[in-house]
């Protein structure tokens, strides 16, 4: 008798124990992993991890007696590097979900561990459509931005406005190539035609010669199948060939509005491309760019990344208190996620899909004239939204193994 | 047809660059025994140079010629005084590595405060626009690249070559005892030299400013080109490495018409091929 | 030229048995980490960076050629493995195999080309070449450009040993690191060794005394490359991808780095380098911005206060060898 009024107490204390940790679990860890010392660093860096740290105060959750943590890391553009971290951040630091995560083939390294271990990434900052696509997992999500909403929304729309013939730069290499062959898709597709591209190695210092093959395409739209300093170096050369000025049209299909304050409005205005987040936008982006440059050391405005990492951030905390508590566990809370439809002054009202990506619309810019521009941080025009379901891959196009067809 | 010959320009207006960071580099190795991996960075700090001047002092484009290559030259001198001078008479190795640690700080520096996407700077008035040559447009900011940096790299040849303060510079390095007993303070002149070398770097990014972005990180990957530019044309040498700089960009030039792809990994192919068939480099002394 | 390693004493007796004892106490050290609590993803990628580093020490510490393009033999033979591993299906020894071979073929090719110049020109020639690979691995679609290749299967080794166990894939790389350590310890310790350092010391006196100084110098190019290559392969397993990074000339800069900070020329500074920086990198990420400038002044003071290395110091200060 002793014993089963022993046992007895002893099998409710587990339980009672177990429900606990199941159900009122209330403690996060959330990993920033980005770039903070190299060439992304002003897209992601520092910028991510104020983001995540606003979004963990906006959401309120300390005061219903959630404890959040929040640690951020390096990568330094290294595989290797990123993994390893990755690694110990779930093991050791018991970290539940990584954000940011820029660079292609570090978000896909990174992709790998977090499925193994069943955690949960939300990818704000890679380029490669494939998180969603070939290599999509149950434990992703990818946020802003990808490959193919970019050649997509801007091919589209610029075809329709009426530039139907294009020349590339493209990059070099296996980004570049699928930029151009996504773009080339959408271009076709919406009558309008190809002239012709050009290859140019990764990181060129020099694009005169490639501009001098686009001006003599008479293409009307040039477009920049690249990256990074090879975008506005490519670019700013092209201002001084007198691309734009000789009544060309440039497009970046990777362009971000931290590189047009680099650039200046002097050299950039007149391109077009897309971003799916403009600090100007609404009021909703306005209130929160405000209160986002105000605590930035160089008073910048979030860049579309950093406003993914809000983002994402919002809707998790939102997930898991629908849920009730932590249940550290990746691929359930993702489904979550998923099942949910996600709203925030950023992005608006947008949903998860199954592979993964985060619909929400997709708008075309052009970078205003000097003279159009009110102040620091204002650049850009809208010209055309793409709405969410047309702007990313369609899923009967897709090759992930999560849709069932 | 046409195209070709617009390439050919365009490669010339990139050599001139080549021709004025390895003429720095030449001049350091020539004399100093240094391989001077900063000299990336230096050339960052050229542009910077000038972005600071146009943005805090309002000093245009004109005087940035000037000051900048003055500024960093004053730089690199510290630089020399308080390191690179403790290491005369060691492996060339240690040199290399010293001055990579530097150029690895000095852009990390730069990138921790200004960020990685860079800042604008504006082509002066006097030289926008551009010309049509019937064959290609040329920018006239472009062909002032060339001319200057041809007038430069001469001058700088003739004042190492053919003057007496040239003079005393070579012969410091091949028996700097000997000079020293004749009374003249050769460690001064080291430092001298040193300086003028990273000048060389700055007024290459000065020059470079209105063209290509102001960034961290825009010396790094070019530092290695112009590297294999100073070794095709021989390690030290001054007149080759002008030649190589010009010849290279024209190379490249080329290579940019017939198969673009490869156009910065030609200068490699070059390197290795001259090294095999001429070791010391096309001009180069026997090591 | 002023040797690099100024005082490295002949190998005695005494000599060999202090090697020997720190070899005893490092791999000791190495075997009880699983169950010290230090996180063995870390460890195990520092065992490849320092038998790489290791490799890369055989040929300036002992062959007095600094080789500037190392990376290029990591890249390539994980990159084969890689391949081999995902693609073909090959279980694991026949990956590491096929990289290493991969590799070992590499450094037949590079080294008949730069091993006949010396000094300065042989650290630019590797360099070129080195960038001449990034290039081929750029284009080449099998590497997939900047995605890298991802999510390798790490298998069984031999059928029996499941690498996907972190405890079980830490011993089979710490296996694989005291092996190609052993390797070059005997290498530089036989009489093959005992020529290179000669040649180091003075070539044109060991070419009088009649050794083919080039086939010596080329040989030992090839069993770098061939360890580095292994060092790639072995990466693979723990990293589980396969990227551009470790081609690229940065990684070359800092295996020389990883040697510098431990001691040119000494048996064990690599290693020590290797666990220094790698160390940095993983724990100073979280510092955010100061990586890069942080490995600059350490560079910087290596060269100027301790040439000899952290190890080469210690060594020098007991004037014992290790």
């Amino acid at each position: 008798m002793k014993q089963k009024i022993s046992a007895l107490l002893f099998g409710t204390a587990l339980a009672f124990c177990a429900s606990a940790a199941v159900a009122q679990d209330k403690n996060i860890k959330i990993g920033v992993l980005t770039d903070n010392s190299g060439l992304y660093s002003d897209l992601g860096g520092v910028g991510s991890t104020l983001a995540a740290q606003m979004a963990i105060e906006d959401s309120g959750l300390a005061a219903k007696g959630w404890k959040i943590d929040l640690i951020s890391a390096d990568h330094q553009n290294k595989p290797d590097i990123a993994t390893t971290i990755a690694r110990q951040w779930i093991d050791v630091e018991k970290v539940d979900i990584l954000m940011d995560v820029l660079n292609s083939g570090v978000g896909l390294a990174v992709n790998n561990v977090v499925k193994e271990k069943n955690s949960i990434m939300i990818n704000t900052g890679a380029a490669t459509s494939d998180l969603t696509n070939a290599q999509c997992t149950p434990n992703t999500i990818h946020w802003v931005y990808d490959t193919y909403m970019l050649a997509n929304s801007t091919g589209q729309a610029l075809v329709k406005a009426g530039g139907d013939t294009w020349y590339f730069l493209t990059a070099d290499y296996a980004f570049g190539a699928a930029l151009e062959r996504d773009t080339t898709a959408v271009i076709v597709k919406s009558g309008g035609k190809v002239l012709g591209s050009v290859k140019h190695p990764l990181n060129s210092s020099d694009f005169s010669s490639f501009l001098l093959q686009a001006q003599a395409s008479k293409a009307k739209i040039v477009g920049l199948a690249n990256a990074g300093g090879d975008t506005t170096n490519s670019i700013k050369q092209a201002s001084e060939f007198g691309i734009v000025a000789g009544g060309q049209k440039l497009a970046g299909l990777l362009l971000f509005v931290t590189d047009v304050h680099s650039l200046g409005l002097k050299v950039a205005q007149g391109l077009n491309f897309t971003e799916t987040f403009y600090w100007d936008l609404n009021d909703g982006t306005r209130a929160f760019s405000k209160r986002f440059s105000d605590r930035m050391k160089n008073k910048a405005q979030p860049s579309m990344v950093q406003a993914g990492v809000y983002s994402g951030l919002i809707h998790y905390f939102k997930t898991l208190e629908a849920m009730g508590g932590n249940v550290h566990d990746g691929a359930k809370v993702v489904a979550k996620m998923k099942e949910l439809p996600t709203d925030d002054p950023l992005f608006g009202k947008g949903s998860i899909r199954v592979d993964g990506r985060k619909l929400h619309p997709a708008y075309l810019f052009e970078v205003k004239k000097p003279e159009e521009s009110k102040g620091p941080w204002d650049y850009y025009k809208l010209i055309g939204t793409t709405p969410a379901d047309q702007a990313f891959r369609p899923l009967s196009e897709s090759a992930c193994p999560l849709v069932k067809k | 047809m046409q195209a070709l010959y617009a390439q050919l320009l365009v490669g010339l207006i990139n050599g001139s660059f080549y021709a004025l960071l390895s003429l720095g580099l030449a001049v350091i190795f020539g004399m100093l025994n240094i391989i001077n991996f900063a000299h990336g960075a230096l050339y960052m700090m050229g542009a910077f140079c000038a972005y600071f001047l146009l943005n805090l002092t309002g000093l245009g484009y004109w005087p940035a010629l000037i000051i900048a290559p003055i500024v960093v030259g004053i730089f690199g001198m510290i630089l020399e005084r308080t390191m690179l001078q403790w290491l005369a008479g060691l492996d060339h190795l240690y040199g290399l590595l010293l001055t990579f640690g530097i150029a690895l700080i000095v852009q990390g520096v730069f990138q921790n405060y200004f960020g990685s996407s860079g800042l604008p700077y504006a082509i002066p008035d006097e030289l926008k626009g551009g010309m049509n040559l019937g064959f290609m447009f040329l920018p006239i900011y472009r062909g002032w690249v060339v001319v200057f940096s041809l007038v430069v790299c001469l001058a700088t040849w003739y004042l190492i070559e053919k003057t007496r303060l040239g003079a005393y510079l070579r012969a410091a390095t091949e028996n700097p005892t000997l000079v020293r007993a004749f009374g003249i303070n050769v460690p001064r002149m080291i430092t001298l030299t040193y300086g003028l070398g990273v000048g060389l770097a700055a007024l290459a990014g000065v020059l470079s400013a209105p063209i290509n972005q102001v960034r961290p990180l825009m010396g790094a990957d070019l530092i290695i080109v112009v590297f294999a530019v100073v070794v095709i044309g021989g390690m030290g040498s001054i007149m080759g490495s002008i030649i190589t700089g010009f010849a290279l960009g024209v190379i490249e030039g080329l290579t940019k018409y017939f198969y673009p792809e490869a156009s910065n990994t030609v200068v490699f192919v070059l390197m290795v091929l001259v090294l095999l068939v001429k070791p010391t480099g096309l001009t180069g002394r026997a090591a | 030229m002023s040797a690099l390693t100024d005082d490295t004493l002949p190998a005695s007796p005494r000599a060999v048995r202090d090697e020997m004892i720190v070899f005893v106490i490092m791999a000791a050290l190495l075997v009880i980490v699983p169950w010290t609590g230090i996180y063995p993803f870390f460890v195990m990628q520092a065992l490849c960076f320092a038998l790489l580093a290791c490799a890369f020490n055989l040929l300036i510490g002992y062959g007095g050629l600094l080789s500037f393009g190392h990376a290029m033999f990591l890249g390539t033979a994980g990159y084969l493995t890689a391949h081999a591993l995902k693609v073909w299906g090959l279980s694991p020894e026949l990956g590491i195999l096929f990289g290493t071979a991969g590799a070992a073929a590499l450094g037949v090719i590079t080294g008949y080309v730069s091993i006949r110049r010396q000094g300065i020109y042989f650290s630019m020639i590797t360099l070129a070449l080195s960038q001449l690979l990034f290039f081929v691995y750029l284009q080449t679609p099998f590497t997939h450009g900047e995605d890298g290749i991802q999510g390798i299967p790490q298998g069984y080794l031999f059928g029996i040993f499941n690498l996907a166990k972190p405890t079980t894939l830490y011993y089979v790389v710490l296996i694989g690191f005291l092996g190609g350590f052993l390797v070059i310890y005997r290498t530089i310790n036989s009489p093959f060794g005992e020529v290179l350092k000669a040649i180091r010391e003075n070539e044109p006196r060991a070419i009088s005394l009649g050794y083919k100084t080039d086939q010596y110098k080329l040989l030992a190019f090839i069993l770098s490359g061939t360890l580095a290559g292994f060092a790639g392969s072995l990466k693979v397993f723990v990293a589980q991808n396969a990227s551009l990074t470790d081609v690229h000339w940065t990684m070359s800069g800092e295996v020389v780095l990883m040697t510098l900070v431990g001691g040119l020329g000494t048996v064990f500074g690599p290693v020590v380098g290797a666990f220094v920086i790698i160390a940095m990198q993983q724990y100073l990420a979280g510092f955010g911005q100061w990586v890069t400038v942080i490995q600059g002044v350490i560079f910087v003071t290596c060269v100027l206060t301790f040439r000899r290395g952290l190890i080469g110091e210690i060594a020098h200060f007991f004037r014992r060898s290790l």
